[in-house]
C-alpha cells in the first residue's frame, strides 16, 4: 500500500478500522484539552514573536536613517555654526547626507507642542541639522570632537544610542518566542506519544486478537495513528480559535502604541495561526506512529 | 504446505518437543493428540509460525520461518485458519464483525462476502446471535463463532486446538461434523484434543490420521485407540 493511500484513508475515514479498538473517553478527553491548551499558548508566543518581530524591523529600519544635530547660538552667529557644522559633517565618512531645516519645518515640528502661530523667528529656538547615515555609520565620539573644537554650540542627538540595544532586545524577544513555540511542539509530541503508549497498553488484548486474525502492523498502528491526530487536530483547532479571539479582543492601541498594545496579528499574520492545529496534527500522527510501532515490534 | 522438519522446542527448560517431523497432505484430516501439558498447543503454534523452532525447520507454503518478517506472518494468518484453545474476541464489537473481522483487516470486505458472511453464521448455527457481543455467547457458541472466524478467509489449512474443550458431547458432535464438512469441501484439518471419544467418533465419518505426543516425540497412532 503506498503511503499516499494511507494518508488520504488517514484523512477520509476508515471507520471500520477505527471501531476495531474501542473508544476510550478518558485519554480522549485528556488528549483534547492538552492539544487546545498548548495551542492556546503557542498562540501567544506566536503573536509575541510576530509583534517583536516587527517592532525589531521598524526599529532597524529608523536606525538607517537619522541622528540630528542641535546647534544652540546666539542670533547672529547661528548662520556660521551651522554652515561649519554642515562642512564637517560633509568630511565625515559614514555620513550620507546632512540637511538644516527650514524654519517652516522647524514650526511644523513644533506646532504639536506650542500650536501653529508661534513667532519662529523671534524666539531662540536651536537650529536642527538632520544627519542621513550611510549604511556602515559614523564614528559618534569623533564626530563630537570634531564638533566640540569647530562648533561650540553643537549637541549630537545619536539616537542608535539607544535604539540599538532596544532593537536587539526585541530580536531576542522574538527568538524567546520561537523557542517557546519549538518547546510547546516538543512537550505536545511528548504527551500524545504517552497518552498514545497508555492507549497501546491498554488495548493489548484487542491488539493481539487483530494480529491473530493477521492484522499487519500498519492496520493496527493506523487505528490508533487516525484516533489521536484528529484529537490532536480538534483539540488545537479549538485552543487556537480561543487564543485568537483572546488577541483579537485586546484592547488596541493608537498606532504607536507601547510594546505590549502591539502584540496581535496583522494581515497574512492571522492566517498562521491555522498553522497551528496542522502542525499539532501532523506532530500527533509522527508521534503516535512511532509509538505504534514500537509497542508492535516488541509483540509476536 | 505445512512443513516440519526434525524440529525442536522447548521455551527455556528442558526440551518439549524434539525430533518431530511431519508434512501435512492437502486434503488430509489428522487429530493431535496426547495429554494435557505435553505440548499440543506448543505444536500448533509451530505449525502456524507462531513460535519458531529452537533447532530444525518449518516451512509455510513454501517460506522458511525464520525468514518472514510480521507482514509475512500476518499474511501467512489469513491462509490459515486457526481455532485457538481460548478464542479470543473484540469484546465491543457483535459477533457479526467479530466472524468479519479478517476480511476487514485484509481490505476484503465486500458486498458478495457479507451474503457470504450470513450463509457462513448459519452454517455455524449462529445466524440469530449476529448480534450479540462475544461476552453473552455461551461456550459452545463462542467456538462456533472462533470456526467461523477461521474459515472466512477460505483458508486451505484449518487448525483447531481443543474446539471440544468445555462444550457438552452433543455441541462436540456438531464442531466436529462442521469440521468433517470443511474437510469434505478440501480443506486440510489439524485438531488438537485429548477428547479420545471425540477422535473415536469422527472415525465413521472422515479418514482421519491420529497423531499423538509422547515422550517429546511425534508418534503416528494406530487403530487401536
Ligand atoms: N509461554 C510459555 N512459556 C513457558 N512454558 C510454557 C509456555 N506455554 C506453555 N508452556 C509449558 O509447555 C508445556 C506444554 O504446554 P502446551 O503446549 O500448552 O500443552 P497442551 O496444549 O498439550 O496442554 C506445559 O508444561 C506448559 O506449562
Ligand atoms: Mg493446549
Amino acid at each position: 500500500m503506498s503511503k499516499k493511500l494511507r494518508l488520504s484513508s488517514l484523512i477520509v475515514g476508515d471507520a471500520q478500522a477505527d471501531r476495531v479498538v474501542p473508544p476510550t473517553g478518558f485519554t480522549a478527553r485528556l488528549t483534547l484539552f492538552a492539544a487546545g491548551a498548548m495551542a492556546f499558548l503557542t498562540v501567544f508566543a506566536l503573536a509575541l514573536s510576530l509583534a517583536s518581530g516587527r517592532l525589531a524591523a521598524r526599529w532597524g529600519a529608523e536606525l538607517a536613517q537619522s541622528s540630528t544635530l542641535r546647534i544652540s547660538a546666539p542670533a547672529e552667529q547661528v548662520g556660521a555654526q551651522t554652515a561649519a557644522a554642515l562642512a564637517v559633517l560633509e568630511s565625515t565618512p559614514g555620513v550620507a547626507s546632512a540637511r538644516a531645516l527650514s524654519a517652516e519645518e522647524q514650526r511644523g515640528l513644533l506646532a504639536p507642542w506650542f500650536g501653529p502661530d508661534l513667532p519662529i523667528d523671534s524666539l531662540p529656538i536651536p537650529q536642527l541639522v538632520e544627519i542621513v547615515e550611510t549604511e556602515e555609520g559614523y564614528d559618534v565620539a569623533g564626530l563630537r570632537l570634531r564638533l566640540q573644537a569647530e562648533v561650540p554650540g553643537a549637541v549630537l542627538d545619536d539616537h542608535t544610542r539607544w535604539r540599538r540595544p532596544l532593537e536587539r532586545a526585541a530580536a531576542r524577544l522574538r527568538l524567546l518566542g520561537l523557542v517557546s513555540i519549538g518547546l510547546i511542539g516538543a512537550a505536545i509530541a511528548a504527551m500524545i506519544t504517552l497518552a498514545a503508549n497508555a492507549a497501546l497498553a491498554a488495548n493489548s488484548q484487542v491488539i493481539s486478537v487483530l494480529r491473530l486474525i493477521g492484522a499487519q502492523d500498519h492496520y493496527i498502528a493506523s487505528a490508533f495513528v487516525r484516533r489521536f491526530t484528529l484529537r490532536a487536530l480538534s483539540g488545537a483547532f479549538v485552543g487556537t480559535a480561543i487564543g485568537a479571539l483572546a488577541i483579537f479582543l485586546m484592547p488596541s492601541a493608537q498606532e504607536d502604541g507601547g510594546f505590549l498594545t502591539g502584540l496581535g496579528f496583522e494581515g497574512a499574520g492571522w492566517f498562521s495561526l491555522l498553522l497551528i492545529p496542522i502542525v499539532a496534527a501532523v506532530v500527533a500522527y509522527f508521534a503516535t506512529g512511532s509509538a505504534a510501532r514500537r509497542t508492535l515490534s516488541e509483540l509476536t | 504446505m505445512i512443513e516440519l522438519d526434525n524440529i525442536a522446542y522447548s521455551y527455556g527448560g528442558g526440551e518439549l518437543l524434539s525430533d518431530v517431523s511431519l508434512k501435512l497432505a492437502p486434503g488430509s484430516f489428522h487429530f493431535l493428540t496426547g495429554p494435557s501439558g505435553s505440548g499440543k498447543t506448543t505444536f500448533l503454534k509451530l505449525c502456524y509460525g507462531a513460535l519458531t523452532p529452537t533447532s530444525g525447520q518449518v516451512q509455510l507454503f513454501g517460506k522458511d520461518v525464520r525468514n518472514m518478517t510480521r507482514d509475512d506472518h500476518a499474511m501467512t494468518r489469513r491462509q490459515i485458519g486457526v481455532v485457538h484453545q481460548d478464542c479470543q474476541f473484540l469484546d465491543h464489537l457483535p459477533v457479526r464483525e467479530n466472524v468479519a473481522l479478517p476480511l476487514t483487516v485484509s481490505g476484503r470486505e465486500t458486498l458478495e462476502q457479507h451474503s457470504n458472511l450470513k450463509e457462513l453464521l448459519s452454517w455455524v448455527g449462529l445466524g440469530h446471535r449476529a448480534n450479540a457481543l462475544p461476552p453473552e455467547l455461551s461456550g459452545g457458541e463462542r467456538q462456533r463463532a472462533a470456526l467461523a472466524r477461521a474459515v472466512i478467509m477460505s483458508p486451505d489449512v484449518v487448525l483447531a486446538d481443543e474446539p471440544t474443550g468445555n462444550v457438552d458431547w452433543e455441541m462436540s458432535q456438531r464442531l466436529l461434523q462442521l469440521l468433517v464438512e470443511l474437510n469434505k469441501m478440501g480443506k486440510t484439518i489439524l485438531i488438537a484434543t485429548h477428547d479420545l471419544n471425540l477422535i473415536r467418533s469422527a472415525k465413521h465419518h472422515v479418514q482421519a490420521r491420529v497423531l499423538r505426543i509422547s515422550g517429546r516425540k511425534l508418534q503416528l497412532a494406530g487403530a487401536d485407540l
